[in-house]
């Protein structure tokens, strides 16, 4: 039996964690997130799960790493400043190939900025912010419903391609109430085990490698340095560095078009936006609106690894509009694959975008305005 | 028997000829053969530095992770899994420098782990830089005038924050040591055993112990036996060149991540 609930957005990602078996909870108290935090330490110990409060966010990184590596489903929840201090050992994530999730509620920034307030200032950070070169995978809910869906999506995509997964919800999606519906229970895909033939590194046609918990006899010897299939550190060859990294990326980029999750609506239209999380309300109530004939969307529930062949959906488009709470960051990336004009529509200070803000873009370009 | 325990393809190791890691990753190994545990149950993790690489030399599943974190990792890891057995090789820079406050953290929790810090006095893998051990007056790479700064006692500090099990010995002290280590794989809750070690190439050489000889008997002579010190000295601390080692505390203060009973 399906029930409906009304719930808050991070009380209903900590929810879908828990359909998909997540079991391991570390975190450091932050807004908006902390109510992630909260349900799950309320919840945890009565399913023989384990929730700590860390002393900070990159203690609460390390220590979901190292639950994954024990076999467990692990997860944290943080905002923009804790995020920045997680940075290390993502990386540490992506290096050693470790299944985690971290929800990140987004605030306005830099530094601790505006901590009650949305925004999406963190997209470019999750894909680049590490150090090195690397791929990751990033989900980014619109409602209520799609922090739980997402959340639960975000540890099959961690186990299947062995990597942290990103849920960039915002404030607005975090602190808002809905109704969703909750499964009984959710789709569980996990890590293919590491055949007994198998070095613990060394990567199947689909560039990923099998998993073996520890404790489970296969000895892997666990490392952030440049690694060879055993495990081992071999941190000064070109070549190895050039191929394990190479991989790393390309396990993630290679399947970005099977990993790609959104919603084409009008596809015919002329004026198309392209959003994720809180503007795509914005963006729905306008092109529903009957005086903003031939507009269309394009919403996107994972936002990275970028789907870009996505945008050739739409053959009669004379320009992207792009409405985000930052200052263009994602509309840089759609400049980089179509050749129409990219409107960034860019909003900081914790205000989502009126529909008549969004309209008058339109307006303008059909007015032969100019861009 | 200690040999079984060894990834004997990763040889030949990284260690500079002298460094007492070796000496230190020997009394481990002796402790965890002594103590029974099996390889697929135990678990090796450790930071950056010289001493963090030591888990690599060993053949269980092992964690090397990022720099003064391996204690948040080892969390992550007993909590999530408490039937694991886990050891923590760190070093003085990597556990109270920017490992500090996850030390004092874990140490609080006083979650079942056994640590053992390899305390040389310096960052040897980065060439000579002083850490928060390093003594007044000696000199480093970066206290090229001698360090000024009163160095961490870090026994003691595991002590103030809570561990169960808080012992220090030396890399002289090997049969001390090894028991030290058993005595803390079996106390439930945080078990920190300093050792005191040399470092002849990164600190020796620019402190006049150059010799691993001559740096193991610095240290020899530089430690007073604490049991024999709380009987027979009316000072609170020693003299500023020497130390004490010895059991720092054993006690049974309230523990996280042991095992729930049957």
């Amino acid at each position: 039996m399906t029930r409906l609930e009304f719930m808050q957005g991070n009380i209903a990602c900590a929810e879908g964690a828990l359909a998909a078996d997540c079991t391991f909870f570390a975190g450091y108290p932050i807004t908006p997130s902390t109510e992630v935090a909260e349900h799950m330490a309320a919840k945890l110990p009565k399913r023989n799960g384990c929730f700590i409060q860390m002393e900070d966010e990159i203690a609460s990184m390390a220590a979901i790493i190292g639950a994954a590596w024990t076999g467990v489903r692990a997860m944290t929840a943080t905002s923009g400043p804790g995020f920045s201090l997680m940075m290390e050992n993502i990386g540490y994530a992506v290096m050693s190939e470790t299944p985690c999730v971290l929800v990140n509620v987004q605030r306005g920034g830099p530094s601790t900025g505006q901590p009650t307030m949305a925004a999406q200032g963190d997209m470019m950070q999750v894909r680049f912010g590490s150090h090195g070169d690397f791929s990751i995978i990033a989900l980014s809910p619109s409602t209520v419903q799609e922090c739980f869906e997402l959340t639960a999506k975000a540890f099959n995509l961690a186990d299947q391609f062995r990597c942290p997964v990103f849920v960039m919800a915002d404030e607005v999606i975090g602190h808002m109430r809905e109704r969703i519906t909750i499964p009984d229970s959710v789709p569980v895909v996990r890590a293919k085990p590491l055949k007994d033939d198998m070095l613990p590194f060394a990567p199947e046609e689909d560039l990923i490698p099998g998993f073996a918990a520890f404790g489970t006899g296969r000895k892997i010897p666990v490392t952030g340095l440049t690694h060879n299939e055993k495990g081992y550190p071999d941190s000064t060859h070109p070549a190895r560095h050039d191929s394990l990294v190479r991989r790393l990326v390309n396990k993630i980029e290679n399947a970005r078009h099977s990993i790609a999750d959104y919603e084409i609506v009008n596809q015919d239209a002329e004026y198309v936006f392209v959003c994720y999380g809180s503007p795509v309300r914005t963006v729905q109530e306008v092109v529903q609106r009957a005086k903003t004939p031939g507009t269309g969307y394009l919403k996107l529930k994972i936002v990275w690894p970028f789907p870009e062949d996505l945008l050739a959906r739409f053959p009669n488009v004379k320009a992207f509009i792009v409405p985000e709470l930052n200052l263009g960051m994602i509309s840089r990336e759609i400049e980089r694959h179509v050749c129409v004009p990219v409107i960034s529509a860019g909003k900081i200070g914790g205000d989502l975008h009126t529909p008549d803000e969004l309209i008058a873009i339109v307006e303008k370009l059909r007015g032969g305005g100019g861009i | 028997m200690r040999d079984e325990w060894l990834r004997s393809d990763r040889l030949p190791h990284i260690y500079c000829a002298g460094c007492g890691n070796g000496t230190i990753i020997n009394c481990v190994l002796e402790a965890v053969d002594q103590i029974g545990w099996e390889m697929d149950d135990t678990v090796f993790v450790s930071g950056i530095g010289c001493s963090s690489r030591a888990p690599g030399y060993i053949l269980t599943d092992s964690l090397h992770t990022t720099h003064g974190r391996a204690l948040a990792f080892a969390t992550g890891v007993k909590m999530a899994k408490p039937s694991l057995h886990v050891v923590v090789f760190t070093g003085d820079g990597d556990l109270s420098a920017i490992g500090g406050n996850h030390f004092i953290h874990a140490c609080r929790r006083n979650i079942d782990l056994t640590v053992v810090c390899m305390n040389n006095y310096i960052y040897g893998m980065t060439g000579g830089q002083g850490s928060p051990t390093t003594p007044i007056g000696k000199t480093s790479t970066t206290t090229p005038y001698g360090a000024e700064e009163t160095p961490f006692d870090l026994a003691e500090l595991a002590v103030a924050a809570g561990a169960n099990y808080v012992a220090r010995w030396t890399s002289y002290h090997v049969k001390r040591l090894t028991q030290a280590v058993i005595d803390g794989m079996n106390t439930p809750g945080f078990s920190f055993i300093e050792v005191r070690c040399q470092c002849p190439t990164s600190y020796g050489r620019r402190n006049k112990y150059r010799q691993p000889g001559d740096f193991v008997s610095y240290l020899r002579d530089s430690a007073i036996l604490k049991e024999q010190w709380d009987r027979t000295s009316h000072l609170d601390e020693p003299p500023q060149d020497k130390f004490l080692v010895g059991e720092f505390v054993r006690r049974s203060r309230p523990v996280m991540g042991v095992p729930h009973e049957a």
